[in-house]
């Protein structure tokens, strides 16, 4: 391999370092019950609420396992393409916390339902695949609040119960900006089949993430640290960049890494040792008697393989094939399932006449701005796919120019309103009928006598002026390639 | 009528379809008796007053097609019961009332039943003399000071002395067999699976069974038929067509092939097991069976198997009582100090102990030689049973290997108090129903029980085959109220 | 083997009960008792021996994703020993 541009090192005197890193995904299952409970799983509701007597551990109470949160971790083990394992079991992981009413996690430890996959990274500077270790189910933990009172802790069960996929990964990531493309890769293929929502603000999706440094060229791994539950892409880079730099500083004063638990400080932007949680770390886990094997057969792994919508990586390569994008554009319009459907849905509504690059310098240019401005997300663009597959043909078909299109446009962000029916109440159809735009410009030669001789003489700059001049006499509506033409010949 | 209370359940319930009892007549002369009968210490709450007004409201529109028409009954305090105290015979859950009702005894209710009270039972269903509950001992009605074994304890206690007509326990390693052979009554560990765990204070999810025990097998059937059912609510609970065991309860068992496992004969044994043991060889035989000495050759190996896999499961089923939700509490500084000393004065010694013993056994390093080892080891205990059932349809043997011993005896040597178990623990490490019939008395008129053992989910069998010896037998349990002041 | 006094400790922390020196010599002599008995097991030759999951021979059952749970948040804290209408209330948790 070439070397690479974007290669993450940490240098210090002579010395080069590499940073490895591995994450521990837990994506939230989209059900809309938990998994071992029937409790809801909306986000926000009143503390406490949505807690059944399973999810609160009383005496007696068993759990029974979700089929679709099942399907969702298979799903999702398609999508890593991953291996599917028929058989996998549930281990009790045993600690005491306020928040963990059981006082163990259900989780999968030795046999999890997904085995090895992987998935692909575009990077700047080429592709890079990133080994999956597992992916497994396991039970999310309620919620400690320690802000309420000074002297206690107050504690909302609601999360408590709801499903989590583990996804881990090997340790393949090499820099902040890796880290930040898998993340996002991850969440753009559990968005597009529907298994998570990756809603990071509010907790659908966190890592733990496990750093560790090694001099450049070294094959052996050093010793990691593990930072715990960190809840957005740009903390996650933050934290990565100040733990490999700390890591570095203390192999370069001749000291030695602990393995431990870290967290990040968000406010201090700092990774701080969890030493209080290390001596009480022996999880004892054993499969749980409660429940027995979960085992499912070939027809019920390839029933949700037939329901497996197309993916990112299939999608991108579609988009470049059949439509002739540039892999630039394709990644742009792939990345998210909702951008993904709304493109689609506007070269659907073009008909049968398009310009598909037109729609996506639409899409990407104002469209993109506008959702940016006002913070919406393209599910919720004031202007359906529809009307804007309408105004890029209006274009295509000469009824309006570019320019006026930016006019419509503004118009049509009020309520989503027909472009066509704006052209037409408000006149902004193109003037494209030759006699009339040779008077018009046989006149404006006329008041510009001196101007048309110049440019006959050699100055060429004035064309411009001309066209201009056409445009603005006929407010904008003139169709510019048929001025242009028409200006060529007369001058 | 006065002798309500020496009355089987078939005959109350006979009495109260025929309307020559009424459930108020049934309730009221229980509550009499178990009023009469505090110093046996058999319930942790009394539910009497509530328990009358449910019988007068059923007698204003009794329903006489259920199966337990009005009858009373007092339960283990084990079950889980909705606005009734449930505590597992600990401080920790003293004051916890249950929001829910267990499956079991939901069942029960709605055949007809009434909830007379909780009964006693050793803490969290750990021990084999009812001495390790909070609530105090639980005297045997065969003796004075002589305990009626355990966990059950209360609920033998109880169903011998007539405080109720039939009862539930809970059967993790012998818990409902060695009291009903203590106690000289009948009880049934059913096949794991058959009666759903839900709504029982947990001990050990993989051995756990509820069972029915009564005065004698018809009952016994009854009480099956009424409690086993599949549950959705319980993962391991197994949905397989069950019999209506007490209509099809036969003593024909002309046939039948008994095997008699030459391991149950154990060092130390008294004469008086081996001896009622071989009576028992008569009776299955006298009845037309035949018997084959079979192999069963882990037997040796299931107690100290128990005592890992049951204690493991434990030390985490036990996790929850944390004092953050529900039960006592202790005052602590922090976090870990309020569990610490909620857990240290909540649970008893016994409660303790098999928390460590079970934390110890999963904790890394130990996993692979304790736990690990012990799952094997199970394996190849039910390996032995499943080669048995190729060439019989039940297995006999003693169910215990002593009669009921003083209180106090054997409270200071764990080990010796845990060989209590020896032929019950097996049953439950395979997962097969077992049931304790009372076969004879000792020299000292203790009495003495045989076990049956059958393939998973064969209760008819098993059934059908106590109810045949149980006519051979005919034991009549010496008791003389000596409680009763 | 024997288990010591250190050993008790750590697994009295690891289950969350407290024990003082007397409990923990009481505990210790229990438990060894308990071991001794245990040791039995390694008599078994086990390495082919696949570990038992469990003696209900049957599959686990799935059941569909439907909501069935209300708010109960009433009778979930009512057996709380620290009343709060909406939370469970513990001591401050010290990280």
């Amino acid at each position: 391999m070439s070397k690479k541009t974007s290669e993450y090192l940490i240098n210090r005197k002579d010395n080069q370092y590499e940073v490895v890193i591995g994450l521990e995904v837990h994506a939230q299952v989209l059900s809309e019950s938990k998994l071992f409970s029937t409790s809801a799983t909306k986000f926000g509701a009143e503390p406490n609420t949505q807690v059944s007597l399973v999810d609160a551990a009383f005496p007696g109470m068993l759990p029974v396992i979700n089929e679709f949160c099942v399907k969702q971790a298979i799903k999702t083990g398609i999508g890593l393409n991953a291996k599917i394992n028929k058989r996998s079991v549930f281990d009790r992981k045993n600690y005491f916390y306020a928040d963990l009413p059981q006082g163990y996690q259900i989780s999968q430890f030795k046999d999890p339902i997904v085995g090895e996959g992987k998935v692909i990274l575009d990077m700047p500077d080429g592709q890079k695949e990133i080994g999956i270790e597992r992916l497994h189910l396991e039970q999310d933990a309620g919620k400690s609040i320690h802000d309420i009172d000074p002297q206690n802790t107050f504690v909302d069960l609601n999360r408590s119960g709801v499903a989590l996929m583990e996804i881990v990964s090997k340790p393949d990531l090499r820099s902040p900006d890796e880290v930040s493309a898998y993340i996002k890769k991850l969440r753009s293929i559990m968005r597009y089949l529907g298994t998570c929502d990756g809603n990071m603000q509010e907790g659908s999706l966190r890592a733990d993430v496990n750093v560790s440094v090694r001099p450049k060229g070294s094959k052996e791994f050093g010793t990691r640290c593990e930072i715990k539950n960190v809840n957005s892409i740009k903390f996650m880079q933050m934290a990565i960049e100040y733990e490999a730099n700390r890591q570095v500083d203390m192999i370069e004063e001749g000291g030695s890494i602990d393995q431990e638990t870290r967290l990040f400080d968000t406010k201090k932007n700092e990774t701080r040792s969890m030493r209080s949680k290390e001596d009480a770390h022996d999880y004892r886990y054993f499969p749980d008697p409660d429940l027995l094997p979960l085992e499912v057969s070939d027809e019920f792994i390839n029933d949700l393989k037939n329901d497996i919508p197309e993916l990112p990586d299939d999608k991108k390569k579609r988009f470049i094939d059949e439509f002739k994008l540039s892999p630039y554009e394709a990644t742009i319009l792939i990345s998210d399932i909702d951008t993904a459907k709304y493109f689609e849905e506007v070269v659907a509504k073009m008909g049968k006449n398009k310009d598909i690059k037109l729609a996506v310098n639409w899409i990407t240019g104002e469209l993109f701005a506008v959702l940016n401005n006002k913070n919406l997300e393209i599910s919720e663009s004031p202007i359906s796919a529809k009307n804007l597959a309408i105004l890029v043909n209006l274009i295509k078909n000469g009824t309006i120019s570019g320019k006026i299109a930016k006019t419509v446009f503004e118009l049509m962000l009020d309520g989503n309103k027909d472009p066509q029916k704006i052209v037409e109440e408000k006149g902004l159809k193109q003037q494209s009928d030759p006699k009339a735009l040779e008077a018009l410009i046989d006149k404006i030669i006329n008041d510009n006598r001196e101007k048309a001789i110049e440019y006959k003489q050699g100055k060429e700059k004035l064309f411009g002026f001309f066209v201009g001049q056409a445009m603005k006499a006929s407010g904008g509506k003139a169709n510019p390639q048929l001025i242009n033409e028409i200006l060529k010949k007369k001058l | 009528m006065s002798d309500i209370t020496k009355q089987s359940l078939t005959e109350l319930v006979e009495n109260i379809k025929d309307k020559k009892l009424s459930s108020t007549e049934v309730t009221k002369a229980f509550i009499d008796r178990s009023e009469k009968s505090k110093e046996l210490n058999a319930y942790i709450t009394e539910d009497f007053t509530s328990a009358l007004n449910k019988a007068k409201k059923f007698d204003q529109k009794p329903n006489l097609d259920l199966k337990l028409p009005g009858v009373p009954i007092a339960v283990k305090d084990l079950f889980c019961t909705k606005d009734v105290k449930t505590t597992a015979g600990s401080k920790i859950l003293n004051n916890f009332v249950p929001t829910y009702e267990s499956t079991v005894t939901d069942n029960i209710w709605k055949e007809g039943s009434i909830l007379l009270g909780k009964l006693n039972c050793d803490e969290f269903a750990m021990g084999s003399s009812n001495e390790t509950s909070f609530f105090g001992n639980v005297q045997n009605p065969i003796d004075k000071d002589l305990v009626p074994g355990g966990s059950s304890g209360g609920s033998a206690s109880a169903v011998a002395g007539q405080l109720t007509p039939i009862t539930i326990g809970t059967d993790t390693g012998g818990s409902i067999r060695q009291p009903a052979s203590f106690t000289g009554t009948v009880g049934l560990k059913p096949t794991y699976g058959s009666c759903s765990r839900y709504g029982i204070v947990a001990f050990a999810s993989s051995l756990d069974q509820a069972g029915p025990m009564a005065q004698n097998v018809k009952d016994c059937a009854l009480l099956q038929e009424v409690i086993s059912s599949y549950d959705p609510k319980d993962s391991t609970s197994i949905d397989f067509k069950r019999n209506q065991y007490s209509k099809e309860l036969t003593n024909n068992i002309k046939g039948k092939k008994i095997g008699i496992p030459k391991e149950y004969r154990v060092d130390g044994m008294p004469k008086e097991i081996e001896d009622l043991w071989q009576k028992g060889i008569q009776y299955v035989k006298d009845c037309g069976a035949e018997t084959i000495d079979i192999s069963l050759p882990h037997t040796s190996y299931a107690l100290p198997t128990y005592y890992i896999v049951a204690p493991a499961e434990a030390s985490s089923n036990l996790a929850r009582y944390d004092g953050v939700k529900y039960g006592f509490r202790a005052k602590g500084e922090n976090l870990i100090d309020m569990y610490e000393k909620t857990r240290s004065e909540g649970f008893g010694a016994e409660v303790q102990r098999r928390i460590m013993i079970g934390t110890y056994v999963l904790s890394s390093g130990y996993y692979d030689a304790y736990y690990l080892k012990a799952q094997k080891v199970r394996k190849l205990i039910k390996n032995d049973f499943d080669e048995a059932y190729k060439k019989v349809d039940a297995i006999l043997t003693p169910s215990t290997p002593s009669s009921a011993f003083k209180i106090g005896e054997k409270t200071n040597d764990p080990v010796s108090m845990y060989l209590n178990d020896i032929f019950t623990v097996p049953v439950n490490l395979a997962g097969l129903p077992g049931i304790s019939i009372p076969a004879g008395h000792d020299s000292r008129g203790y009495p003495l029980g045989l076990q049956i053992i059958g393939k998973a989910f064969d209760e008819q069998n098993i059934l059908n085959i106590a109810y045949a010896m149980e006519e051979k037998i005919n034991f009549k349990n010496k008791i003389t109220d000596w409680w009763i002041k | 083997m024997s288990i010591d006094l250190k050993t008790i400790k750590h697994i009295s922390k690891l289950s969350r009960i407290s024990v003082d020196e007397k409990k923990a010599e009481k505990l210790a002599v229990d438990l060894n008792s308990i071991f001794e008995f245990i040791e039995k097991l390694n008599e078994l030759k086990t390495d082919n021996v696949k570990p038992l999951t469990s003696v209900a021979e049957t599959t686990l059952k799935l059941r569909p994703d439907e909501v069935k749970s209300k708010n109960i948040r009433e009778q979930i804290v009512k057996n709380s020993p620290q009343d709060n209408e909406d939370y469970f209330v513990v001591p401050k948790v010290i990280e």
